[in-house]
This record gives C-alpha cells, sequence and structure tokens, in this order.
C-alpha cells in the first residue's frame, strides 16, 4: 500500500512535469483529486489494513495530497504566467503610429495673455471692472482730463459714432466709471480688460486692439508703491530676471506720468533689431492718478492718491511669442492659433 | 523734431557724448528716437510729448539740457541798428479779437537785398526738414526753430493805401489763398491778419499768397504774435491745414518771448539782408497776463512720490530748470515762465521734481495689501468657465467689431430683418469696417472662407463677443454672444473612419456645453433664420425662451463667403444662459440598485420627429425610465416608402429596488401601446 502510493506520487509529478497546457492539467488534478480519482479510490483500500497501518498509511497518503496539490498549483502559477508572456508578445503594437485625432481646441494667444495679466494682479487682490466698448466723450476724454479741443485728442485717433459717442479709445474710461460708484469707499482696486480702437492701421496697428487697464486709489499711496507693482507684474511675465526702468512722460490723466520699459527680451539688453539697438522695449504706460480725474471720478484729491496703468496686449504677446505682424491676431488663420 | 547737435551747442554747453546726452534726455522725458552720425555733427530724433510743446524751440530744449547738467544757457546776442524813423509812421495795428489774439507786435524792415541765405542756415533748416526759400523767409524760420515763436514775413510795399493791419474774425465764407495756392473758405471761428477788406493770413498757420516775400520785396513787415492755441488748433483741424506755425502755436507759446524773438529776426535781417531797421517794435498787447506763481508743499511731494526729499533739495532741483523760488514758511512758492504753458498745478511741478531727480531714483515699495479683496465676479467666471469649454472644441478666433455693410446681403437678410439695424460709424477707417456687427456668423464666415482659400479645409472656430444693437437713445446694448462654426472632418487616420463636422457634430459639442453649463431643460425647434439651410435650421429653446439658433449655412450664403465646403454654425446669447449657470448645482445620489435596459425599434412616419417620439415615449414610460438614447434610424429597404425605423436604448432604474422583468415588461407594453395609438408606430 505504501509503496503503491510512493509510485502513484512519482507517477504523477512526472505527469506534471509533462503537461504543456492549463486545460490539460486541469484534467490531471480532476483524474488525481478528484472524487474518483486515483489517490482518492487508492485511499479507500485503507479500510483493510490494520489500525497502525491505517494510521501511517492515512498520514502519508495525506501529506502526498497536499504536496501534489501544491505542486498543481506552482504548474498552473507557471502555465498561467507563460500564457500571459505569450499574450503580450502577440499583442505588441506600433507605439509611433498616430493617435486617434480629437479636433481640439485652443485659446486665442491673445486671451491667453490676458489670462496672464488677470491672474498675476487676482493674486494681489485686485478686482475685474468691465465697461461699454461704445462710450460716452465724456468718459473716454472729458473725465481723464481731456477737454474737447485738447491736443492730446491727436495722440488718439477716434472712431466716432455721434458727436458724444465714440468707439473707446483706451480702457481708462472704466476707471472713472468704477470710481462714480465706487467712491467715497476705498480702498479701488481694478484691472480692466477689454477691447479698444482707433483709427490705425498697419504692421504694428491695428484699428482694433486690446489693452490691460489697473488702478488702485487709496490713502497714502504713492509712485513707489506703483514701481513695486509694474516689476513684480514684469517679472511674472518675462521672467525673474528682467530688468525695468521708468522714463517721464505725458498721459493726459495722470501726473506724474511714466512709460515703463523692460530690458529687450531678445537680447537680454545688449541692443538688437528688436530693441532699435536700444536695449529697452517699452511695454506700458502709467503714472499717479490726476486730481481732476480723481475729482471727476468723486474722490476728494487731497485725502487720496492713486496709480494707474494701461498696457497693449498684442504688444505683450507680441513680444512672448516673437511674432512680428500685429495683423496675425486678428486674420485668424488655423496653422497661427494652432501653435499656441 | 530733428536737432542738429551743434546747432544746440550755440546755445548751452555739452559736455557729454550725443548718445549720453540723448540717453539723459530720454530718462527725463524728453524721448530721443534715434541719434545720427553726421559729418561735424550729429541729429537726435525728438518724439516730444504734446505737454512738451516748448522744446520745438532749441533754447528751451537748451534750458532742459542746461537744468540736467546744472549749468546754464547762452542766449544768441542781439545787435540792433535801428534807423532815426519810428514804426507808427508806416503802419497802425488794431486787435479786433483779443479772445484770440492777446499780442501783435511787427517791426519794418527798409531796402533788403532778397538772395540766398547763408550756407551754414540753409544747412541747419534743411537738417531740421525746412526747405530754404530765400534770407528773408529763411531767417523768419530760423528765429523760430530757435526760439519757437513763429513769425511771419509780409511784403510792406504790397499792402493797400490805409498801411493798417487788423487782427479779425473771418466773416462767413471769405476766403483767403494761402501761400500753398490753395483758396480757403473761412468761418467766422478763424481768426484773420487783414486789412479793411482784404485778408492777408491766415492768423498763425499760414500766410496768404498775394503779400508773399518775392525776390524784388524791399521792405518788410514783420510779424511776431501771440494766438491762443484754442482757435488755431480749431481752425488747422477744419481745414485739415498743418504748419510749423500752427503746431507751435497749439501746443502753446510762450507769449513773452514776442519781443526777443521779433528783434532777433531784424537783427539777422540787417546782417543777412542789408536790411534798415525802422525804430521801434510796435507791440500791441492790451492785457499782458499777470506772472504766474504755484505753491509746491514739500509734505505733498514726497506722500506722491514716496521719498524723503528735504526742501532744499527741491528747491534746488527748481533751481536747475530755472524757476525762481522763494519759501514761505514750509512752502515753495515758484515762479513759472512763460515758456512752460504746461506747468498749471502743484502736481506738475512734483513731476518736474520727481523727473530731473530721477524716476529711477523714487524707491519702490510693495503698498499694503488687504487680502480679503478683489477676485472675479460670478459673471467673470461663468465667462471664463464658457470660453474654457468652447475652446475644448473649437479654435478661439478674434474678429472686428465693425464689418461691411454688405454682410447683411451676403447673409440675404429679409429686408426688416432687426440686425440690419446696425451702429455706423461716422469716420470709419474703410467701407469694410464701417458699420458695428449684430451677429458673430459673418465674421467667422469670412474666417472659414480666408483659411479655406489656404487649403485650411477642416475648421472648427469660435468667437466670444459683443454684438452692439442700438438704442432708442444713450449708448447701444451690448450683448455677450458665443459664435461657432465648423466645415470639413476631423481628419484622416489609419484607425477610424473620419468624422464629418456637420449639424450633428456642432449640436452635439453645443448640446454638451448646455449640459456642462447648467441648463437642463432645452429643446430644438425649427429655425426660421434666413442665412441657414430652411430645412436645416434650428432655434434653441430654453423653457419658453429662444436663446441662439444653430445650422448649416445656405448654399446661397456659403456662396457669397466663397465657402466651397459645407459649413455649420451656431450663435448663443449667453446672458440667457447665465442664470441657469448661476443656480446651484445639486448632484444626486445614485441608486444602490442595478438597473434595466431594453432596446426598441419602431417604424413611424417620416416627419415624425424624435423628439416627439421621444416625448411620447417619456410619458408613457412612468418615472423609473431614466434614460433614451437613439441608437439607429433606418429608412430604405423592408421599411415602407414615406416611414422611417428608429431604434431606441431605453434604461430604467429605482433608487428603492431591484426591478423585475415583469415589472419593465409592464412599461414596456405601456410605451408601445401609447405609440401606437399618439403615432401609429408599429414595432420593428
Amino acid at each position: 500500500m505504501l509503496k503503491k502510493l510512493e509510485h502513484l506520487e512519482g507517477a504523477i509529478q512526472e505527469k506534471i512535469d509533462g503537461i504543456k497546457d492549463l486545460a490539460s492539467l486541469n484534467d490531471l488534478r480532476v483524474k488525481v483529486l478528484g472524487r474518483k480519482g486515483e489517490i482518492t479510490l487508492l485511499l479507500k483500500e485503507i479500510k483493510h489494513l490494520t489500525p497502525e497501518e491505517r494510521v501511517h498509511t492515512g498520514r502519508l497518503a495525506n501529506e502526498i495530497k497536499t504536496n501534489l496539490e501544491k505542486l498543481l498549483e506552482v504548474k498552473k502559477q507557471d502555465l498561467e504566467q507563460e500564457e500571459i508572456n505569450i499574450r503580450l508578445l502577440e499583442e505588441k503594437i506600433d507605439i509611433t503610429l498616430p493617435g486617434l485625432p480629437y479636433i481640439n481646441g485652443r485659446k486665442h494667444p491673445l486671451t491667453r495673455i490676458t489670462e496672464e495679466i488677470k491672474e498675476i494682479f487676482l493674486a494681489m487682490s485686485f478686482s475685474i471692472a468691465e465697461g461699454p466698448e461704445i462710450e460716452w466723450d465724456y468718459y473716454n476724454f472729458e473725465a481723464l482730463n481731456v477737454p474737447k479741443d485738447h491736443p492730446a485728442r491727436d495722440m488718439q485717433d477716434t472712431l466716432y459714432i455721434s458727436e458724444d459717442i465714440l468707439l473707446r479709445t483706451h480702457t481708462s474710461p472704466v476707471q472713472v466709471r468704477m470710481m462714480e460708484k465706487t467712491a467715497p469707499q476705498l480702498p479701488l482696486k481694478i484691472i480692466v480688460p477689454g477691447r479698444v480702437y482707433r483709427r490705425d492701421d498697419d504692421a504694428t496697428h491695428s484699428p482694433m486692439f486690446h489693452q490691460v487697464e489697473g488702478l488702485l486709489i487709496d490713502e497714502h499711496i504713492n509712485f513707489g508703491h506703483l514701481k513695486s507693482m509694474l516689476l513684480h507684474f514684469a517679472q511674472h511675465v518675462f521672467g525673474e530676471e528682467v530688468k525695468v526702468r521708468y522714463r517721464p512722460s505725458f498721459f493726459p490723466f495722470t501726473e506724474p506720468s511714466a512709460e515703463m520699459d523692460i530690458s529687450c527680451v531678445n537680447c537680454k539688453g545688449s541692443g538688437c533689431r528688436v530693441c532699435s539697438q536700444t536695449g529697452w522695449l517699452e511695454i506700458l504706460g502709467a503714472g499717479m492718478v490726476h486730481p481732476q480725474v480723481l475729482e471727476y471720478g468723486g474722490y476728494d484729491p487731497k485725502k487720496v492718491n492713486g496709480f494707474a496703468f494701461g498696457m497693449g496686449i498684442e504688444r505683450i504677446a507680441m513680444l512672448k511669442y516673437g511674432i512680428n505682424d500685429l495683423r496675425l491676431f486678428f486674420d485668424n488663420d488655423h496653422r497661427f492659433l494652432a501653435q499656441i | 523734431m530733428i536737432v542738429s547737435l551743434q546747432w544746440l551747442k550755440e546755445y548751452v554747453h555739452i559736455s557729454c557724448s550725443a548718445r549720453e546726452l540723448a540717453h539723459k534726455l530720454t530718462m527725463s522725458g524728453i524721448a530721443v528716437e534715434r541719434v545720427e552720425t553726421l559729418t561735424g555733427d550729429f541729429t537726435l530724433e525728438l518724439d516730444l510729448t504734446p505737454n512738451r510743446g516748448d522744446c520745438l524751440g532749441l533754447i528751451n530744449l537748451a534750458r532742459e539740457v542746461a537744468a540736467l547738467h546744472g549749468t546754464n544757457i547762452k542766449l544768441p546776442l542781439i545787435e540792433l541798428k535801428e534807423n532815426d524813423e519810428r514804426i507808427e509812421e508806416y503802419i497802425n495795428i488794431e486787435i479786433y479779437d483779443p479772445d484770440l489774439c492777446p499780442r501783435y507786435a511787427a517791426r519794418l524792415i527798409k531796402n533788403v537785398q532778397i538772395k540766398p541765405s547763408p550756407d551754414w542756415m540753409q544747412e541747419r533748416l534743411i537738417k531740421a526738414g525746412v526747405r530754404p526759400i530765400n534770407n528773408v523767409v529763411d531767417i523768419t524760420n530760423y528765429v523760430m526753430l530757435e526760439t519757437n515763436q513763429p513769425l511771419h514775413a509780409f511784403d510792406y510795399d504790397l499792402l493797400g493805401e490805409q498801411k493798417t493791419i487788423i487782427v479779425r474774425r473771418a466773416t462767413p465764407m471769405e476766403t483767403i489763398t494761402t501761400l500753398d495756392d490753395q483758396e480757403r473758405t473761412l468761418d467766422d471761428n478763424d481768426l484773420l491778419i487783414s486789412e479793411e477788406s482784404r485778408p492777408l493770413a491766415l492768423a498763425g498757420i499760414m500766410g496768404g499768397k498775394e503779400t508773399e516775400i518775392h525776390e524784388n520785396t524791399r521792405n518788410v513787415l514783420l510779424e511776431s504774435a501771440h494766438f491762443f492755441s484754442r482757435g488755431i488748433r480749431k481752425t488747422a483741424k477744419r481745414l485739415n491745414l498743418r504748419s510749423n506755425s500752427s503746431t507751435r502755436f497749439e501746443k502753446g507759446v510762450d507769449p513773452e518771448g514776442v519781443v526777443f524773438a521779433i528783434n532777433r529776426a531784424a537783427s539777422l535781417m540787417a546782417q543777412w539782408a542789408d536790411g534798415e531797421i525802422v525804430g521801434a517794435v510796435l507791440d500791441v498787447h492790451p492785457n499782458p497776463m499777470p506772472p504766474r506763481t504755484i505753491n509746491v508743499n514739500p509734505d505733498q511731494v514726497n506722500k506722491l512720490l514716496g521719498c524723503s526729499l528735504y526742501p532744499a533739495e527741491m528747491k534746488a532741483i527748481l533751481n536747475r530748470l530755472h524757476f525762481s523760488v522763494e519759501n514761505e514758511g514750509n512752502t515753495l512758492l515758484v515762479d513759472i515762465p512763460g515758456y512752460r504753458p504746461d506747468l498749471l498745478q502743484e502736481v506738475d511741478l512734483i513731476e518736474e521734481i520727481a523727473r530731473i531727480y530721477g524716476y529711477d531714483n523714487i524707491p519702490a515699495q510693495l503698498p499694503v495689501l488687504d487680502p480679503g479683496q478683489g477676485g472675479r465676479s460670478s459673471y467673470q467666471k461663468f465667462k471664463d468657465e464658457v470660453l474654457t469649454l468652447a475652446s475644448r472644441n473649437f479654435m478661439e478666433t478674434i474678429n472686428y467689431s465693425f464689418v461691411s455693410p454688405r454682410h447683411f446681403d451676403m447673409l440675404t437678410l429679409f429686408p426688416h430683418n432687426s440686425c440690419r439695424r446696425a451702429l455706423k460709424i461716422a469716420n470709419p477707417m474703410s467701407e469694410e469696417q464701417s458699420v458695428m456687427r449684430t451677429l458673430l456668423i459673418p465674421g467667422l464666415m469670412e474666417v472659414i472662407s480666408r483659411n479655406l482659400a489656404r487649403k485650411n479645409n477642416d475648421l472648427a472656430f469660435f468667437e466670444m463677443g459683443m454684438v452692439y444693437i442700438p438704442q432708442e437713445d444713450g449708448l447701444p446694448r451690448e450683448k455677450l454672444k458665443l459664435g461657432a462654426a465648423v466645415t470639413g472632418n476631423t481628419g484622416i487616420n489609419w484607425l477610424k473612419k473620419q468624422i464629418d463636422m456637420d449639424f450633428y457634430y456642432l449640436k452635439g459639442i453645443l448640446e454638451d456645453l448646455l449640459q456642462r453649463l447648467g441648463v437642463k431643460e432645452y429643446s430644438f425647434i425649427e429655425g426660421q433664420e434666413e442665412f441657414y439651410h430652411p430645412g436645416r435650421s434650428a432655434y434653441i429653446k430654453m423653457e419658453e425662451e429662444i436663446i441662439g439658433h444653430m445650422g448649416e449655412i445656405h448654399p446661397r450664403v456659403a456662396q457669397h463667403f466663397e465657402l466651397k465646403q459645407r459649413t455649420c454654425a451656431l450663435e448663443l446669447e449667453l446672458d440667457k444662459l447665465y442664470p441657469c449657470w448661476e443656480q446651484k448645482k445639486e448632484i444626486m445620489p445614485i441608486s444602490k440598485f442595478p438597473g434595466m435596459e431594453r432596446d426598441l425599434a419602431v417604424v413611424v412616419q417620416e416627419q415624425v420627429s424624435s423628439s416627439l417620439l421621444i416625448k411620447v415615449i417619456k410619458d408613457a414610460g412612468g418615472l423609473l425610465l431614466t434614460n433614451i438614447e437613439v441608437f439607429d434610424v433606418y429608412a430604405g429597404e423592408q421599411v415602407p416608402e414615406g416611414y422611417k425605423s428608429i431604434a431606441l436604448r431605453l434604461a430604467f432604474l429605482s433608487h428603492e429596488k431591484t426591478l423585475s422583468d415583469e415589472e419593465v415588461n409592464q412599461y414596456m407594453h405601456q410605451i408601445i401601446d401609447h405609440l401606437s395609438r399618439a403615432l401609429n408606430a408599429q414595432l420593428r
């Protein structure tokens, strides 16, 4: 009996070794360990043995059974692994073939720049203000200290709807509207993105373009504050290493007025064609809000100060993306838009 | 303005290089655009801001240079050899309109020899962009460039018998022929230098042809006058006539500089035209302006600039600008010279102090920010979300807000269509950009057309922007819209069949967008916009309101815009969607029980719309019918003529229990029953 068992174990072990697929393995399992399997049948004969032999043989039989089960399980794992290996090998694809085309949209480059600028000032607790694109002459000029016959009106050739209504030439009218709405409350901290219009059309001027305007009114606001905020802005948009400088300038609605230059993004300040060999690029106009404008807006210029700044989005976008023709922004060629 | 450095050096000592000077000027507010090297000279091209018209005169520019270097200017020496006569014996001057001309001075220079001016003078004029003519005219221009005071020379012998100059407003429709041979028709805002009836010159703008200096001129009447900028500006603008003289008067000239300039010119005429100067200046100046003083509070200066300058430092800066300053207690009393009409109030002087001190020397400091404020409004967040969603499926375009009025015909709009009522621009750049848009679609059609012409054939574009609706009075209404247009297909590829970007493609994106924006109930009804294919056009309805339209572009319209491919477009009124988006969004719990799906194919008459079919099913299906998808539409073999087969997948779900087959069967019976009664639908 013992011999039979040991013989059987040896024979089965050999069979397991020889098996090549999971189905045959399963067949073998049934044949050996099933209810009518070889081991089971053999164990039925145990009742013919003496009690001592029974104990001994029973223990051995169980050991063999456990051992065979283990062997079968190991074999099963091996075969499964082998099967997966084969499948993985067979299923190899050319991963360099293109993916399924997904019609993907993009935001316009000007929108991206506007968003970037908005984020910088939102993080400095500014709000976003908007106003009409078709505007009263009053808000576009008069309340900004540019009366009807002021020579500064020549700086901005205007498109008119009627004598009193025009296409705004800058986003600054929103300054006055917001001051009227907010005064005398403090502070007023807004940035104003939007379309503006001027009677101009060439490679560097478009009759429609975009500006972002900023305004901060509070007690104790000074020119030094303006400088630090604009430096922060320039470093965010053009990188930490960018240098800035401020030149005195003229805007009827600010005094003192300034223009901010950044070190040339192309040559880093050594002088090239982009910056006309100066090393500097003008990017925005700014200044302390003119007392007259504060008054128009309903604030007392003796008690509060403010600064304002404004920039052309197209200009920033051209510098950032290295675009040399403004008209590309409004041409809307798919190939241009798909690059950003 | 172009400045010869060699000429400028006559009035101020310059020790630095031309480039250094250009940099210093630029950093103090006199922008130098370009420096050019010539033999023996440099020229600086200035881009003056409108408030610094004074620097159009070299002597005033020299004052700036002197202020930057802390030096003084050298005024030209004037030697006047007058004869024994008095000018009053020769001419009489009357100012009728002192509100336009507060001061008029004249001199008479007799027996001049008209000839070319000396080479050095011609050279300087040419560098400054002024054409040399003859010695007398050149001298008036030379002195103007030097002092900023425009001068005019008349041929004295061509004046009438009375020898009286009258400064008066023109009468309406009065005419004068100016030096450029143009006859100008005037109105009563224009100022003339005139005789009793004959106009001699358009005051401050251009002389008249009739009394022009010519080669035989013997006696010269020289004018040096002051005209207020407002009047000059009005006339120059209306006549579209700008001269070196009018530009200067428009920006403001020193009324105190009149006599210096006329004496300087007279002395040069004696020297270079062999003239004989008649005694005295005839200076009519009825109401001289009192000198102007502006008070500057040093604390205010430091407060506005964020500096800590001592009053003495401020005073020193103002002195460098040649402004005399007196102290009164803590206040600085600053005398404003006549050549700086731009300085009107304290803040203007704060800028003067700041720009000479140097903007770069003012310390930058971060303001204290209140972190509790700011951010986007809810409406701004809504717009940002629409833009982000739309830009997943379409390229964003930005198109001009003004369009061609031809667009309305190209769209074949009916004559009474309200979109034709567009705002007109009074002074457009061109006819193509002369009206404010009332629709976004034409702009998108042009973008598609332009792209197709460049062989970009598969296109999906959108624009988010305003259209402008005229109002009875006041400003127009600006309506925020979203427009989109698609054409072509999703592109060839090796794996799957490409998808046409057609009506249903666009509709799918639109529906997704509406759902994401929180629009729960919407429907598509047949549309009637003229520019769509009448069989492929829809209005989008939310509750009872139309919020937009979409469709395939009408073949006629496609022709007009040169669209070589079928194109579909849509327009949505975003302000009507905003309330939906703003509503609180709730997320429903999902059922713990499995749902059940049933497919249903029915044959109905061709004109039965899928939305009607779905409505009937919904009404009959009970509350547990949670979703209906159309997955096949078929007409042809095995379906009778005039009929179509629609296959739908119905989903049932309960939040309370697992549904049994029997229960769902019962609902399906109800549905089928209802379909056959309402639509005469047959099961397939």
